[in-house]
């Protein structure tokens, strides 16, 4: 049984982690429980942000905690365009249509990344990359801290968007009753768009996040996007802070079964989980009822 | 459809029977390797296509199936000498109880849409970790069977030439095709349509709907089986990373998908398409002198993406409608 | 029209692959060999795949000048997928490829294999470290790498001369791998071996992870917590950073970070990714010979045409794969004709010695099963930056140090 400063530090990191995991499944669960598109191609998103904060790293010398917030803008512009000028068209197909075109989509954009940036795996440098706060045993990561903090943060203003603006609770209208709300007179086309968007924004920020802890390469969609998929239906579809909860979730469990099994199965206590929660509460933590 | 329309058609399906059986004669080994491919996915596609077009569910996990039949097939030939034709039973049974099993599952608690696909995603997932660890079967250093001699046929431990592998799957590809279009026409092709079109009249009329949808998550499952094993045996090599990736998963669907889901020949033009413009395009850049690589595959997910746009029924019905044929739909 | 584009395309795309299929002219080709190198230059290996390209690259003119023989290269890429790798095998050997050179990976390769047997044509393995593959009783596949086993246990001898050569040995170790074919065979390969070897350690455990796990703390808090005093890893680039980056936050400072012959410490990445952290790890692997000429010559031709890339870090995967060519190329030069059986017979009878060869190792030839025995190992350590040959001190370029001094 290992001591339990090492449980316990294996514990902390893994909400650490699992915050910024929660904060990248966020934008699927906006994207997946509105516009019911499901986005194969979250996890280039994110593979996408943890590029351009690299780039900016090098040829700006920006921290990716700085470029965050101009990457958010940045792919909330695009994710709005895309989804108003492409996907919307897509809405209404049956699932399997949407999912071949956002696979497509990974697929260019996986190989652009490819084409465009090398194989090479790459990442920034931070002067405080390597550190660690010391809080008695425990040993705190400095970056973890610092993009859990962002995680929390930005969770806290799509929160504040979701449930304080005019726009937010249209949005969540759409989400509910996707006829009515037209009914209502909701511009549903824009709407949605807007919600791409916030996606795509909360995408970029977890990507900047995670991007000092991991070198980033072309390749690494998948992973995320199957890891973004299993927290949204862990956490519950629809709910933000399920989201976060699944996150963290993932990371502990990760984190122990680690621990306390076999790093090498680590990955199966993620899929052990999905089937787990799809068996016994297949509306996840704090999913809402459905009808 | 008139007479003269008729006997067009038969002249073209003869053609193409023809063509088929002597490929391994006029078509040099390049050729042949690339349509074995090209049919291998049209036969996996075919199978998934069962589940999709009979039972109306998405698989994305459907490499589960081929990785599990094929290392039963492989395990028993490495470790106990016993042959494939004796070992495809077992892959058979194996991933029919696991097709079964998931299917249950998903059915009994009313799992559908993506989140019976993830739950087929997580199944692959566990099976490739799983099989990571099981070093008796070679673990993730593979389990490599031994090749024997190529050029004579030893069709019992199923190894030969190029030739004989070709017309193996071609055999599977046809054999899927009779199945299916049999299944079309009996009570069960009935029962599942039904059963597409609404669930809830089919139940209403006293069609079980569990179990028939179990049914048809078994048959696609059971002949996947025999795909891995067709794989197994043909590159002799096997490895989880590989076989039970979500990247194969998606190779499997994507036949189907492009050439028409839920069709009776949606698979087979699907994945001829895909090979066909894959290896086309290899070739043209080449020719034209452009090495990039990662280049093909930009354009593989262009076409696709295409094709998704303009053509959402898939490649098939549009081309069964022009050639005056009524796409028959599974 | 759209189906006006969609037909011309799929025409388009069928005639050409039409095309490739006519039977080729057969120019007379004199004393020309055409190379057909099959490498993931796309996909997932594509970083190794392209570092063994500029390899082959630069082989042509190098060997027309010392060897005087006309090379050809037919470069294709395996996308790191082997079904791509079979197809594209078959395709180089329809275009006229007397010799195939490839492919890195262990499936990719062993499926290009069959298809070289099955056509009768030579097939030398610049890569690969699975030894299945040269256990089959195949008559027209060569191997110039070690098989995994192999680069395993001379990495764990070094380690014995490492310890000598400092004059100092940790006590106790922990072993941590990544959970690929080389960290399973090297996890069982340490358990038979460490008995033998009269290593001055104990191991006090062994801890296997996943190679797709992007977090690594648990296991190196778990490996920090054995307190072993050296840390032997089998990993590979991606990991390692990870690894390397998470021994530094939860500071622990092991008196050496060793792999007995993974890739990952030795990488580009690596050094560019943690600056002087990457500094003073060790690995025990293939590598090429710093001290024979024909690898100055080839160090300078590769500089010459990659400027922009650090020799020392293409170095494995330029150098074996160049041996591979310069193998083809001497028995082209032996045989006299391209015919693919002669040449067959020909690599056989392969004898390039020691000092012959930019690959580290004893003479280049090949026994009945196909393999060249005698590749050796060397202890290479980041120094600088850089990735040296420290030991065998015969063809040391710099001086070891261990116990690695504390970075902080």
């Amino acid at each position: 049984m290992p001591a339990f400063s090492d449980l316990a530090n294996a514990v902390v990191s893994g909400v650490l982690t699992g915050t910024v995991y929660g904060l990248m499944a966020l934008g699927l669960s906006a994207i997946f429980g509105v516009i019911k598109l499901v986005n194969f191609a979250h996890g280039e998103l994110m593979t996408l942000a943890m590029y351009a904060a690299v780039v900016a790293s090098e040829r700006l010398s920006l921290d990716p905690f700085v470029t965050m917030i101009g990457a958010a803008a940045l792919f909330a512009a695009l994710g709005y365009a895309l989804q108003r000028g492409f996907i919307n068209r897509f809405v209404r197909r049956p699932e399997h249509s949407q999912m071949l075109l956002m696979i497509a989509l990974a697929m260019i954009i996986g190989n652009l990344l490819l084409l465009g940036f090398g194989p090479d795996a790459r990442g920034v440098q931070t002067s405080y990359q390597l550190d660690s706060f010391q809080l008695g045993f425990l040993l705190l990561d400095k970056v973890r801290v610092y993009a859990a903090g962002a995680a929390v943060v930005a969770t806290g203003v799509l929160a504040a968007f979701f449930r304080l603006t005019l726009t937010g609770k249209a949005i969540r209208a759409c989400a509910d009753n996707p006829l009515g709300a037209r009914v209502a007179g909701l511009p549903l086309g824009h709407l949605y768009a807007v919600t791409f968007g916030v996606g795509a924004a909360s995408v970029a920020v977890a990507g900047c996040a995670m991007v000092p802890l991991i070198d980033v390469t072309p390749g690494l969609g998948p992973v995320y996007t199957l890891l973004a998929f299993v927290i949204v239906i862990l956490g519950g579809l629809g709910s933000m802070v399920g989201a976060l909860l699944g996150g963290v979730v993932i990371g502990v469990s990760e984190a122990l079964a680690g621990l306390l099994i076999a790093p090498s199965a680590k990955s199966m206590v993620s899929f052990g989980l999905l089937v787990l929660i799809l068996l016994v509460r297949p509306r996840g933590l704090m999913g809402p009822v459905r009808r | 459809m008139t007479a003269v329309r008729r006997r067009g058609r038969v002249a073209l399906i003869g053609a193409v029977v023809a063509l088929a059986i002597a490929l391994p004669f006029v078509a040099n080994s390049y050729i042949l390797s690339v349509v074995t491919l090209a049919l291998y996915l049209a036969y996996a596609g075919q199978a998934w296509n069962v589940m999709m077009g009979f039972a109306g569910q998405l698989s994305l996990g459907h490499s589960l199936y081929v990785g599990l039949g094929a290392y039963a097939s492989a395990g028993l030939f490495s470790h106990f000498q016993i042959g494939p034709w004796a070992g495809v039973w077992l892959a058979i049974i194996l991933c029919t109880a696991a097709g079964a099993f998931i299917g249950a599952l998903a059915f009994r608690l009313r799992i559908s849409g993506v989140q019976l696909s993830l739950l087929t995603i997580a199944f692959a997932e566990l099976a490739r970790i799983g099989f990571d660890h099981l070093d008796w079967l070679g673990g993730p250093g593979g389990l490599f069977l031994r090749v024997a001699e190529r050029n004579s046929v030893d069709l019992l431990g199923f190894r030969g030439p190029p030739a004989m592998y070709y017309y193996t799957i071609l055999v599977l590809v046809g054999g899927a095709l009779g199945l299916c279009s049999w299944l079309f026409r009996r009570r069960a092709g009935y029962y599942w349509r039904a059963i597409r079109e609404d669930e809830a009249a089919a139940q209403s009329l006293g069609i079980d709907v569990f179990r028939w949808k179990l049914y048809a998550v078994a048959l696609s499952s059971a002949m996947t089986a025999v795909a891995g094993v067709f794989f197994a045996f043909y590159y002799n090599n096997l490895f989880p990373e590989q076989i039970f990736s979500f990247g194969r998963s998606i190779e499997i669907i994507l036949g189907p998908v492009v050439g028409g889901v839920g069709t009776l020949l949606g698979p087979i033009v699907g994945a001829g398409a895909i090979v066909v413009l894959g290896d086309g395009t290899t070739e043209l850049m080449n020719r034209i002198g452009l090495d990039i690589p990662g280049g093909k595959q930009v354009i593989h997910g262009l076409l696709l993406l295409l094709v998704t746009i303009y053509l959402p029924e898939g490649l098939w019905p549009p081309l069964a409608r022009a050639l005056g044929v009524a796409p028959r739909r599974l | 029209m759209g189906s006006l584009t969609r037909r011309t395309f799929g025409a388009g795309a069928a005639g050409a692959l039409a095309w490739a299929a006519l039977p080729r002219t057969l120019k007379a080709e004199g004393g020309k060999l055409k190379v057909g190198v099959l490498l993931p230059r796309s996909g997932l290996q594509a970083l190794i795949g392209q570092s063994c390209q500029k390899g082959a690259d630069v082989a042509p003119d190098l060997l027309r000048q010392r060897l005087g023989v006309d090379i050809e290269l037919m470069n294709a890429d395996t996308e790191s997928n082997v079904d791509t790798s079979r197809s594209r095998a078959e395709r180089l050997i329809q275009e006229g490829a007397h010799v195939l050179v490839g492919a890195f990976d262990s499936g990719h390769t062993s499926a290009i294999a069959q298809v070289a047997e099955q056509r009768g044509v030579p097939l030398v393995i610049n890569i690969a470290a699975a030894p299945q593959i040269t256990e089959q009783g195949y008559k027209f596949v060569f191997r110039n790498f070690p098989p995994a086993p192999e680069i395993g246990r001379n990495g764990l001898v070094l380690l014995g001369d490492i310890f000598r050569e400092a004059k100092v040995a940790p006590k106790s170790a922990v072993f941590m791998h990544v959970n690929d074919t080389f960290g399973q065979a090297m996890a069982k390969g340490v358990a038979a071996l460490l008995p033998k070897l009269a290593l001055p350690f104990k191991l006090l455990d062994t801890i296997a992870y996943d190679a797709a796990a992007k977090d690594l703390s648990v296991e190196v808090s778990k490996a920090k917590a054995t307190g072993a005093e050296l840390l032997l890893l089998v990993c590979r680039l991606n990991d390692a950073i990870v690894l390397r980056r998470e021994i530094v936050k939860q500071r622990w400072s092991p008196m050496g970070v060793v792999s007995p012959g993974s890739p990952g410490l030795y990488e580009e990445q690596f050094s560019k990714g943690l600056g002087k952290y990457a500094d003073f790890c060790i690995t025990n692997t293939v590598w090429f010979n710093p001290k024979n000429e024909i690898t100055g010559v080839f160090a300078a031709a590769f500089k010459k045409r990659f400027p922009k890339d650090e020799f020392a870090f293409h170095g494995i995967n330029a150098s074996y794969t160049f041996d591979a060519i310069l193998t083809a190329a001497d028995a082209f030069r032996r045989a006299k004709t391209n015919d693919h059986k002669a040449l067959a017979e020909a690599i056989r009878q392969t004898n390039i010695p020691a000092t012959e060869r930019v690959t580290f190792g004893g003479p280049i030839k090949f026994n009945a099963k196909g393999q060249v025995e005698g590749n050796g190992s060397m202890v290479i350590q980041n120094l600088r930056g850089k990735p040296t040959v420290v030991l065998p001190k015969q063809y040391a370029e710099a001086n070891l140090v261990f116990p690695m001094p504390k970075v902080g």
